[in-house]
């Protein structure tokens, strides 16, 4: 469980005991700002509440580190672009608020791909981020420097976003747990939009319990943002102790590393001998998952990125003859090769004449792929697959290539498309020492029972 | 489908981009990967089957039509544009 601060171990220890980490760990590129003179003041704050024996929060002193499409006024609020330098947000997250009312405190924000557009945190304008077991391969993405933050142990938690594994894939890359909750669980306000029917909030932890109270904490309506269900949460009802999982035929193929197929084989041993069945279940339209995503998504992104015009906030092109000229000159230079993919695939899936062959074909494979979790779920009551086809690449080995990157995410997308809940679990290491992980996979508002579940599973 | 510079030189028009030479040649090669990837959508077939556009469950949340309190103020926000005059954002010629 999290450390939080009492009269022996004072929040101001924690904080800078987190501090002395981050420092240490420097080379791995982790940090896009590090909040060394608000938490060291929010600390002290916390440690005269308790000094005084008054009431503290759940989270009272922990240090976390918050991904950089948070929205807080510590800070630049970046999403790692180049678009947004120099964005102070003179507001604040409602996820933040909650995780901050509990006494949690902000020690840096984490790298990114820009606009979590990318499986690999390759795509920052602040560099990459390295991998918590082996410096020479990537963080894995979009959330990556938040999943190596809590791998190597410099925070007790971080904040993510999944549009499509950018939670799910850094975890299992680094060993620790990654949660993408239902569908609408958490408040997206104050957070970067990227594909709004399918960006999801969640966290990283080391331990399923520490979840468990993040998702306590922060789940729940907000009038701040129309698309959060009523709290479903706090009360969802354990599963029943003997379960079905399902585990998906063709996902074991010849194109998912031999290591991760082992490890999900192992762990399915584990748990028929604990009194579990596996199910074998076919999805055939999940292998469709992928081209459907990749057309939905940057059609969403090709619109939510449409305000990033250098007029209100961020950076500004200079020396521009007119307003058009500026728009073009300021958004030419402020994204990334892939925002610019991405928005013009957007464009392009949208624009008339291909419209109905893509964006309206892609969300008619979307219904199928909702059927087909449905099916499956009256079948099983969670699903067991990999997160991605292989463990953590090498730095470099696939920023040149767009599809090669995209395919990272062939078993991560579909759960977003449909709305369902997800949770990366660490499942031991590779010969070369590298980190393996599964997805648990559960019904929409089954966050609480897949948590709970996954204990089995340590 | 085969996309041609000329498709590029569009795309990136309606996405207010102005790119290089050398941009418009790498941005081409990647897009006609991407779109060859994303065609396979082709062999999957949809007959009659309904779109879906958005997976909340829910629809129609009303809220009364009342100003509430607002997390930033006018400065605030102002005070993020590059340039400001009289409470105003400052910006080159429209026309």
């Amino acid at each position: 469980m999290m450390k939080t601060a009492n009269k022996t171990v004072t929040a101001t220890r924690l904080v800078k005991d987190a501090l002395a980490k981050v420092k240490h760990f420097e080379d791995y590129n982790i940090f896009t700002f590090i909040n060394e003179e608000g938490a060291l003041k929010k600390a002290a704050e916390i440690d005269a509440k308790i000094a005084r024996g008054e009431k503290v929060g759940r989270l009272a002193g922990v240090p976390y580190a918050l991904k950089d499409n948070f929205l807080s006024p510590e800070g630049e609020t970046t999403a790692s672009a180049h678009i947004l330098e120099g964005f102070s947000s003179p507001v604040t997250a409602t996820a933040v608020a909650k995780l901050e009312a509990e006494g949690a405190i902000m020690i840096g924000r984490t790298n990114m791909d820009a606009f979590a557009h990318g499986s690999s945190t390759e795509n920052s304008y602040f560099g990459p981020t390295r991998n918590a077991f082996d410096k020479e391969r990537v963080a894995g993405g979009s959330s990556g420097g938040s999943a190596v933050a809590v791998a190597l142990d410099i925070v007790e938690f971080a904040t993510g976003t999944d549009t499509g594994g950018s939670i799910r894939q850094p975890a299992s890359f680094n060993g620790v747990y990654g949660l993408k909750p239902t569908y609408g669980t958490i408040s997206r306000y104050g957070v970067v939009a990227m594909a709004s029917s399918t960006d999801c909030i969640g966290f990283f932890t080391k331990t399923p319990d520490d979840m468990n109270l993040l998702m306590e904490i922060t789940a729940g309506q907000d009038p701040k943002d129309m698309t959060t269900l009523p709290d479903y949460y706090k009360e969802s009802t354990p599963k029943e102790s003997s379960l079905r999982i399902g585990i998906i035929k063709d996902f074991d193929n010849e194109s998912v590393d031999i290591e991760i197929r082992k490890a999900l084989k192992k762990k399915c041993e584990e748990l028929k001998a604990k009194g579990h069945e596996i199910v074998e279940l076919e999805m055939p339209a999940l292998k469709y998952a992928l081209a459907a995503y990749y057309i939905i998504v940057p059609a969403e992104i090709a619109s939510n990125l449409s305000r990033y015009d250098g007029i209100r906030y961020g950076f500004r092109a200079g020396d521009s003859q007119d307003l058009n000229a500026l728009y073009k000159n300021t958004r030419s230079e402020g994204f990334m090769p892939e925002n610019k993919r991405r928005i013009m695939i957007g464009n392009f899936v949208l624009s008339s004449g291909f419209y109905d062959a893509y964006f309206l074909k892609a969300a008619k494979a979307r219904t199928l792929i909702v059927k087909e979790y449905a099916d499956a779920f009256s079948k099983c009551d969670f699903i067991l697959t990999p997160v991605s086809p292989n463990p953590a690449f090498k730095l470099g080995e696939k920023v040149g290539d767009p599809v090669a990157m995209y395919l990272e995410d062939m078993m991560s997308v579909s759960l977003n498309l449909a709305g369902v809940p997800g949770l990366a679990i660490p499942a031991g290491k590779t010969k070369d020492g590298l980190a393996l992980g599964l997805q648990l996979v559960g019904p929409r508002r089954s966050d609480k029972a897949l948590i709970e579940f996954s204990k089995e599973l340590i | 489908m085969e996309i041609k510079r000329e498709d590029i030189v569009h795309l990136a028009d309606l996405s207010d981009f102005s790119l290089e030479n050398d941009e418009i040649e790498s941005l081409g090669k990647d897009l006609q990967g991407i779109i060859t990837y994303i065609s396979q959508l082709d062999e999957l077939n949809t007959e009659n089957i309904e779109p879906t556009y958005q997976v909340f469950e829910m629809e129609n949340i009303w809220r009364e039509d009342e100003i509430l309190p607002q997390d930033a103020t006018r400065e605030q926000l102002l005070a993020l544009t590059k340039e400001e005059k009289d409470n105003q954002i400052k910006v080159p010629k429209v026309l």
